[in-house]
């Protein structure tokens, strides 16, 4: 009963075994695995993507809106996405590691600037993409610029600004799995410690990252179609703008 | 330029029973179209938006797939071929001409050419003569569309539909997308073109001007599909078939007749030309031979001066005492609609004709124009005779 | 957004006492210098570490992107199946790719591979969609096969959109490739592994890594220009 497929299943059915029941090390003397560990590991991951993700969204959302509004922010928005695609967050996280050291306001402060872009790009594209002719209506019959952001351009960018907090958030749950490397205790410690939970440790805390990051991506994609208005859903292709730089969303970098 | 009027490679088209049926379509879109198209004419198909030109157009080279009946051309059905091969002999004009942008005008141009596989100096040879044919400078060869404006554009598709020679040309508003001024240039253009190369051309349009102008027969479809009435211009505008027809020419057929007509075309009334010092019974006796109860004082080179009076006849010899002036002088070559229009204008009833030189040529008034719209025309003029001097 | 901690952190020795520089964790340039080697093969294995995958992944792409021209209501499914692969984490990709294929390479591979497919075959999906309905008529009409229109009318039309996806894909693979050494793979993030506290050697790595990005950014963007003229020239 060997080969290959068996041998896959049992790596992959042992790795679940690892994540409801203790055992013991590989190097032997302390209890891993098992579900409250797993749990604490979890919570420590939710909170640092959590609070990184508000504080991203806080900085980001409000500042794109108001560019978009005023129609300047072209380059910035060009700018910080190709950026935030190409730098490595392995390197970002190393980097902060190396100047500032360890610990979860490091962390928190890579993961906001890991989420910063895709949230600046999506919501500027988005509010570009209201009906120009829609906003002309508006300020002819008198709203202020903040009512018009708040009223119109806002509720009709929302499916493109929960498209990048889709990809944030994606992002940073993805990215907080090397957080590790900077002492905090995320899904990623059995990863980087295979001294301690062996292979079979790092295949379940891959399987259980792999699991959440999809959750987070579904919930997101379904947030994301519940703030669609019905008719823009409708709303065919060939009439919704074509832009100069991607909206899509820029993978997470981990 | 070589002459080409006697290289006509246009064939037949013939409808039969053509019909075109979407499913889960209650009415068919084209229903049992039968008409045909005389080698080297222009057949306009024109209606009502959704009464099935355009799908009937695109039945011809299978961009549409018939339902049943057939379609002619040259006596072969189209069902024949394979669609690609079929359409690579059917030159195709589209509304928004649909240039490739990432091809030069000169590789749009040999576009069909290439499918056929001809070779580059051949090619190259063809796309010149295309360029002189549609009055373009020979460096376009090598710019984009985009680099083009809207008309140099529509030429560039029109050559390019021309470039193998195919025997028929299927045009689907093809001036719809260019301005009014344009337009009118392009379609004398177009016409004159045509006067050369003699193609069978279907030919569609929402425009009843338009379709008169460039008709030497015109199909009117109703909604669903359904022939309406398939005439020549002149025969359209004074026998519409049925209530239709009639609503869809417009109320002003009388007027859109005398658009395709000539001052000098139709029988004017004469009128006694008189000089100054002619003996006054002579110049009676002249009035009473004329069409016209009132003398024309003319010069010696007989150009119009102005109506005589009853004082000018008064003594031994007629003198100049004018009633009313000669104005407006109409002119021989108008087209006839422009004639009636400068005649309406005036308050004069009788409208003195000259020629290029200015002598008179005949009198024109309301009633000639009524008794003209009443008889039956001895020939059937069409758009392209107005051009073509 | 790193200026404060630049100012805090950063303490750029003069030269003369490199080794003064490195034990208290300085920005050494001199370090820089004299161990510049040692980047040379961790860069070389990040450029293949890009190029295979984007290359791999463009001509996957490509040819389901066809299947779906043709066929649009794949389109959902292989957009949803590219999606999930896309969403997981690299690093646990690159784990529970292990039992199937090792450690090394091919897992990496594998993995980096997969993620370029949503992206890539998004963009060039779309870029066929974009090509106007009446061009494709004139196409068809003038006597091309469909195959004749999908080769040289739209395929070439969608050149833009197609290079926009690659790009995008690059910076991506450039970014996860950082994380290869999780494969057991080498990279440039194996050397960031090596000593992550290193200031020198985390700056050095990592600008690698962006300057890499940039690189490929413009290169494909100068292809992107010649293939193009059509759109340089205007009236």
């Amino acid at each position: 009963m060997t080969g290959p497929a068996l041998a896959f299943l049992g790596d992959f059915g042992e790795a679940i075994e690892f994540i409801f029941k203790e055992r013991e090390s590989v190097s032997g003397g302390v209890q891993i695995g098992g579900l409250p560990e797993m749990l604490g590991f979890t919570a420590t991951h939710m909170y640092v993507s959590i609070v990184a993700l508000v504080i991203a969204a806080a900085l980001a959302i409000p500042l794109a809106l108001w560019l978009g509004h005023l129609g300047r922010g072209d380059f910035v928005a060009t700018a910080t996405s190709n950026v935030g695609r190409a730098v490595p967050s392995l390197a970002l996280l190393a980097f902060f590691i190396s100047f500032v050291g360890l610990g979860y306001t490091n962390v928190i402060f890579v993961l906001v600037l890991l989420a910063i872009p895709p949230l600046i790009t999506n919501t500027y594209v988005g509010v570009r993409q209201v009906d120009r002719d829609t906003v002309d209506a508006a300020r002819g019959q008198g709203m202020t610029g903040i009512e018009i952001v708040r009223k119109i351009e806002l509720p009709l960018a929302l499916p493109a600004i929960f498209g990048g907090l889709r990809t944030s958030a994606v992002n940073v749950v993805a990215t907080a799995t090397i957080a590790p490397l900077a002492n905090v205790q995320t899904l990623g410690e059995p990863i980087i410690t295979p001294q301690t939970y062996g292979f079979v440790g790092q295949l379940g805390a891959s399987i259980l990252v792999a699991v959440i990051t999809l959750l987070v991506d579904f919930i997101f994609a379904r947030l994301q179609r519940a703030v669609t208005p019905a008719g823009l859903k409708l709303a065919s292709p060939a009439r919704r703008r074509r832009f100069p730089f991607p909206t899509r969303r820029s993978p997470k970098s981990a | 330029m070589p002459d080409r009027s006697d290289r006509s490679t246009a064939e037949p088209l013939e409808f039969r029973e053509a019909t075109k049926r979407y499913p889960g379509a209650a009415t068919p879109a084209v229903d049992g179209l039968s008409l045909e198209v005389p080698a080297g004419e222009i057949c306009v198909l024109v209606g009502p938006s959704g009464c099935g030109k355009t799908t009937a157009m695109r039945m011809v080279n299978r961009m549409n797939e018939i339902t049943s009946g057939d379609i002619l051309l040259g006596g072969r059905s189209v069902k024949d071929r394979r669609p690609a091969e079929l359409r690579r002999e059917i030159g195709y004009v589209i509304q928004h001409i649909g240039l490739f942008p990432h091809w030069t005008i000169g590789e749009n141009i040999a576009t069909v050419l290439k499918l056929q596989g001809w070779d580059k100096p051949r090619i190259a040879k063809r796309v010149e003569e295309l360029l002189d044919l549609i009055s373009l400078p020979p460096d376009t060869r090598d710019r984009y569309p985009s680099q083009l404006s809207g008309g140099q554009r529509q030429r560039v598709g029109v050559a390019r539909a021309l470039a193998a020679d195919p025997p028929v040309m299927l045009m689907d508003e093809p001036f719809g997308a260019i301005d009014p001024i344009n337009r009118e240039r392009l379609q004398n253009e177009f016409l004159r073109l045509q006067a050369e190369l003699r193609k069978t051309i279907v030919f569609v349009t929402h425009d009843i001007d338009e379709a008169i102008k460039m008709g030497d027969r015109i199909a009117i479809l109703q909604e669903g599909g359904k022939l309406a009435q398939y005439a020549p211009p002149a025969e359209l505008l004074m026998y519409p078939a049925s209530r239709f027809v009639e609503d869809f020419v417009g109320s002003d057929r009388a007027l859109k007749r005398l658009a395709l007509q000539r001052v000098r075309d139709i029988d004017l009334w004469t009128a006694a030309p008189i000089r100054v010092g002619t003996p006054t019974s002579e110049a009676r006796a002249k009035i009473e031979e004329s069409d016209v109860p009132i003398g024309l004082l003319v010069d010696e080179s007989g150009r119009p001066q102005g109506w005589l009076s009853e004082r000018a006849l008064a003594g031994e010899r007629v003198t100049k005492d004018l009633r009313s002036p000669a104005e407006p002088l109409l002119d021989l070559d108008a087209v006839l609609r422009d004639a009636l229009a400068q005649l309406l204008s005036s308050e004069t009833r009788y409208g003195a004709v000259v020629d290029s030189k200015g002598t008179l040529a005949g009198i024109l008034s309301l009633e000639v124009i009524q008794h003209f719209l009443h008889a039956a025309p001895a020939a059937s003029p069409t758009g392209a005779d107005l051009l073509i001097e | 957004m790193i200026g404060l901690p630049i100012a805090q952190g950063l303490q750029i020795q003069k030269p003369g006492g490199a080794d003064d520089c490195v034990a208290s964790n300085g920005f050494c340039p001199e370090w820089i210098v004299d161990n510049i080697d040692r980047y040379w093969t961790p860069l070389l294995e990040h450029v293949y570490l890009t190029v295979a995958p984007v290359a791999i992944g463009f001509a996957f792409s490509l040819a389901l992107a066809i299947v779906a021209h043709r066929r649009r209501w794949l389109t959902g499914p292989i957009i949803g199946i590219t999606g999930i692969f896309f969403a997981i984490p690299s690093v646990a990709a690159f784990f529970l790719l292990q039992p199937i294929t090792g450690l090394g390479y091919t897992t990496a591979m594998v993995a980096l591979v997969s993620y370029t497919l949503l992206i890539i075959f998004r963009n060039i999906t779309d870029g066929l969609r974009n090509v106007p309905a009446e061009t494709r008529d004139a196409a068809l009409g003038q006597g091309m096969t469909e195959r004749q229109v999908l080769y040289r009318v739209e395929l070439p039309m969608a050149v833009p959109e197609i290079m926009a996806g690659l790009r995008i894909a690059t910076s991506t693979t450039v970014g996860l490739a950082a994380l290869a050494v999780f494969a057991g793979a080498g990279g440039l993030g194996s050397e960031i592994l090596v000593d992550k506290r290193f200031k020198s050697n985390v700056v050095v790595a990592g600008g690698l890594a962006v300057l890499l990005a940039a690189a490929f950014d413009l290169m494909i963007l100068g292809v992107q220009r010649l293939m193009t003229p059509w759109r340089r020239a205007r009236a």
